[in-house]
């Protein structure tokens, strides 16, 4: 029952951790709540249909498909991460002005809801295709079921619980530093899921290891161990990196701060554009 | 002229030969069965990139996961996967079932 409560844990949490972040970085943005949760629906029902499919799915592409599939979820994680990163690094002044001054009608623009919907559909559908096998190995399995349905259903609630505490922490942090922070966070968060799509493509062999352990600090923090596991969904954190997942990591993340910077620098000589009007015509 | 007839014969030929060679050389199978990884220490060729066989004879479904390897793959109830592994350096890599802890083993890099 324990052991079954704790593989349920780990399976939830990653998907947890992501739509906390994810749902305090939207944070005044109308609406985001329910793009969300058509997420997190949406999400069940594609995890559902992946778990049913999988031996289908693994015997595709000569036995990569589910390398591949995994892959593709991830990258396009990513890249609704991005999207969002660097429309909220020229919305989020606006919005954090907002949550401060109470009532203020702010002109958000286009909003990347959609963005939100996907990075949750796919949060939730690759960790709760896992969940759902192995519950129903669980169900297949006959014995001691109720004892391992109930260690299952209490993994569930554990991963959810910390991805609310985490939720709830974060709208603890004040405004004026709230979305710098979470940006931050999305960041590190995207950058981890490139490495781990690039892990995957490695796996099927479309793609070279470029060296299969760059470091080992596994003796220092183990992945297996809870601070590991935390780190390794948060930051990307791997004890043994490939030469190609540290390469996508670095690359990710510098892409999506180019991005971010170069939408701030628009917005600034913008400003100052508009600034600089009047004061010719004096 | 003759360089380049010899040439003609010869390369598929070769390959005709590698491929023959590679086809004499079996896969490495990893079997999971009774709920147990089969052998508990699977030795492998490091330096060279290879596949794997995980071949899951169990009815229930498991992950082939190794943090040393960096590989997760989920193996469906009687079926098998085929993963890449390495070019790897000599030495030993821990692997388990994420579904079943319980379930261990080790892959042992060695040089020829």
């Amino acid at each position: 029952m324990l052991a079954t409560a704790i593989i349920m844990f780990r399976e939830v949490l990653e998907a947890a951790l992501i739509i906390a972040i994810v749902l305090g970085a939207s944070r005044g943005i109308v609406g985001h709540g329910r793009w969300v949760a058509a997420g997190v629906g949406m999400g069940l029902l594609g995890a559902s249909i992946v778990a049913i499919l999988a031996a289908e799915i693994s015997s595709t592409f000569s036995g990569n498909g589910q390398a591949i599939l995994d892959a593709g979820i991830l990258l396009s994680a990513v890249a609704m991460l991005t999207w969002h990163n660097v429309w909220m690094s020229a919305h989020g002044r606006q919005l954090a002005a907002r949550l401060s001054a109470v009532g203020a009608d702010v002109q958000t623009g286009r909003r990347p809801l959609a963005a939100l919907l996907v990075i949750t559909l796919v949060a939730v559908m690759r960790e709760g295709s896992e969940a759902v096998l192995f519950l129903w190995a669980i169900a297949a399995g006959g014995g001691q079921n109720v004892n391992m349905v109930l260690g299952g259903v209490g993994g569930v609630a554990a991963g959810v619980l910390v991805g609310f505490l985490l939720y709830r922490g974060l709208l603890r942090i004040p405004a004026r530093h709230f979305f710098s922070i979470t940006s931050w966070l999305i960041l590190l968060l995207a950058a981890g899921l490139a490495a781990q799509a690039a892990g995957f493509l490695n796996q099927a062999g479309l793609l070279p290891a470029l060296g299969n352990t760059v470091w080992n600090t596994s003796h220092i923090l183990s992945q297996t161990s809870l601070t590991g596991q935390f780190l390794h969904i948060l930051v990307g954190y791997v004890a043994r990196p490939s030469g190609i997942q540290l390469v996508f990591y670095v690359g990710t993340l510098l892409t999506i701060l180019l991005l971010m910077r170069s939408r701030e620098w628009r917005r600034m000589t913008r400003v100052r554009a508009e600034e600089g009007t009047p004061g010719i015509s004096d | 002229m003759l360089f380049r007839f010899m040439l003609a014969v010869a390369l598929p030929g070769a390959f005709a030969l590698s491929g023959f060679a590679l086809a004499a050389d079996p896969l490495p199978v990893l079997v999971i069965h009774g709920q147990q990884f089969e052998p508990r220490e699977l030795a492998l060729l490091a330096g060279t990139k290879l596949k794997l066989v995980v071949r899951n004879r169990d009815a229930l479904p498991a992950e082939f996961e190794s943090y040393d390897l960096s590989r997760e793959v989920l193996v469906p109830a009687n079926s098998e996967v085929t993963i890449y592994v390495g070019p790897l350096e000599p030495g030993r890599y821990q692997f388990f079932n994420d579904f079943n802890r319980a379930m261990q083993g080790t892959v042992v890099a060695k040089r020829n």
